[in-house]
């Protein structure tokens, strides 16, 4: 009853706007080349999925932007680990992990593509490069946050380093880390979608290109829809496994401000 | 506190010697030439107001600072970082919150996963001594400030600890909460029979808890006062109310006033 009552709201919301958008685009309103009415982008959509003709490029989308997320998000804990507990590792890195940060990686498209050819392997290193850089931050941010009051205790009681940061620092970082993951999964998609736009064979970003081209607007907003779904879906899956994970910081909704993109 | 005759002069088993500490680049010292001798078994209140060196002092003991200069020994071996035979409990209660109460209390030797029998058998034994045995499942996130100080002190415990050191555990507790984890240290320590330092800016948590006092003040801290406390064992709340008690009292304020008519930054 309370999960029924929780969800009328946003419904409400929905079918406003979608009342909205249809009188939009009815009689008098704005031609459908602009924009659909709501039951064509639907039938775009309905259609697109049960006659198959979407699934290829959902499939190279999903592997695109799982592969590149898993790698990507493995080497930036890794990475991020090195730099915050290696001074050494860090003189030589840091300044450098600063300056990719600071450039819009979706400006190395043209040059992956060129590099890794027009096939999926160019989406996943696009990808993983995306969703590297904010993750990494948040690591390294989380890991120095650990309190230094809960080490020096650990100290205090002769627990060696490793200990310390199997036990104190890691977990310290698991909702900066989690906070990084969240953000990186939406970056994901976009760096997917980046990569087949500029060019591909397949995936849901080739497909709202070319039916750009034909003029075809409500398979693009279908494609649109797609990856909102994907998006919210991504984010949703990584806050559960927070909640389970991260179990002690409860139903607090104050995470550590995340990295730029 | 034995009936051992006066004269056998008991081997402190802690000895201070001439130890000298500062943070780097700030002068004055925050201790010099600071000489301390514990015997064994003592409960010994190190008394002063804050920035005389009292949590300095502890941590040098615990092996988390070294000093300049000077020496320190327990039970004859010099101190040169964390060692097993010492156990804290700091101001804050540190507890990990993503262990339960019992990693927690288990935490110096190994999570309950990897404990031995006999490491699982006393860290319920202590968890049961500080009265949280239907808490020992718990998360800290659970506990009140008092529990939590309760899990450091159990946790202090672990290992059977020759020398307890106590850094103002019981600071950021209520007064009432204070008082009943003054018994149970008491208690605890009765029981245990350790050597304990129990840094304090309380005159009456000193009295009450100590069988001496040394007053630590000044900056470079030095030792303005050390003198026994003869109340009997077990105390009460009642001796709180005694007229020796309130004779003492008396004296270590008159004491700290005095030093801050001398001109120590005392705050």
């Amino acid at each position: 009853m309370r999960r029924l009552l929780a969800v009328l709201p946003p419904a409400a919301t929905f079918l406003a706007l979608w009342a909205a958008w249809s009188y939009a685009t009815g009689p008098g309103g704005l031609p459908s080349y602009l924009l659909p009415p709501p039951g064509a982008v639907a039938r775009a959509l309905w259609s697109g999925l049960a006659d198959g003709a979407f699934w290829p490029h959902i499939r190279f989308t999903l592997t695109a932007t799982l592969s590149g997320y898993l790698l990507g998000s493995l080497a930036a804990v890794i990475t991020g680990i090195l730099v915050a507990e290696s001074r050494l590792f860090e003189r030589f890195v840091f300044p450098y992990i600063v300056a990719v940060q600071a450039m819009p990686k979706v400006a190395l498209a043209p040059l992956i593509l060129v590099w890794f050819g027009f096939g999926l392997a160019s989406k996943v290193v696009l990808v993983g490069l995306i969703c590297f850089f904010p993750l990494l931050v948040n690591t390294i941010g989380g890991i120095r946050r650990a309190d230094p009051d809960l080490i020096a205790m650990a100290r205090a009681f002769s627990r060696p380093g490793w200990w310390i940061f199997l036990h104190i620092k890691l977990p310290a970082a698991a909702s900066a880390i989690f906070a990084g993951l969240e953000i990186g999964i939406v970056l994901a998609l976009i760096g997917a979608v980046v990569g087949e736009f500029v060019a591909s064979e397949r995936g849901v970003g080739y497909l709202i290109g070319s039916a750009t081209v034909n003029m075809n607007v409500a398979v693009m907003f279908a494609g649109v829809v797609v990856l909102a779904a994907f998006g919210v879906l991504g984010s949703s899956l990584i806050r559960a496994l927070q909640r389970r994970v991260v179990f002690w910081e409860g139903a607090r909704n104050d995470l550590p401000p995340a990295g730029r993109t | 506190m034995s009936v051992a005759p006066a004269v056998a002069p008991e081997p402190p088993v802690l000895a201070l010697s001439d130890v000298r500490f500062a943070y780097r680049g700030s002068e004055p010292p925050i201790l010099d030439a600071l000489t301390l001798d514990v015997a064994e078994g003592a409960f010994v209140a190190i008394l002063g107001p804050s920035g005389g060196g009292k949590s300095t002092l502890l941590k040098l003991l615990a092996g988390l600072e070294r000093p300049q200069a000077g020496t320190m020994t327990l039970a004859g071996t010099p101190i040169r970082g964390p060692r097993r035979e010492i156990g804290m409990v700091f101001q804050k209660p540190t507890l990990l919150p993503w262990r339960t109460v019992r990693d927690n209390v288990l935490l110096p030797a190994a999570f309950a996963s990897r404990a031995s029998d006999a490491e699982r058998a006393r860290a319920d034994h202590l968890i049961e001594t500080v009265g949280l045995a239907r808490a020992a499942a718990l998360y800290p996130g659970a506990l009140s400030g008092g529990m939590a100080q309760r899990v450091g002190l159990a946790r202090m415990l672990m290992h059977r600890p020759q020398l307890l050191l106590l850094d103002e555990p019981f600071s950021a507790l209520d007064a009432m909460t204070r008082e009943r984890l003054s018994l149970e240290l008491q208690r605890i320590w009765m029981e245990e029979r350790s050597t304990a330092l129990f840094v304090t800016h309380s005159i009456p948590e000193a009295l009450f808890l100590a069988d001496r006092i040394v007053v630590l003040a000044g900056r470079p801290g030095r030792i303005l006062a050390d003198m026994e406390v003869p109340l009997a064992r077990p105390r009460t709340l009642d001796s709180l109310g005694a007229p020796d008690f309130a004779r003492l009292a008396r004296q270590l304020r008159r004491l700290f006033d005095d030093s801050i008519a001398a001109g120590d930054p005392v705050r």
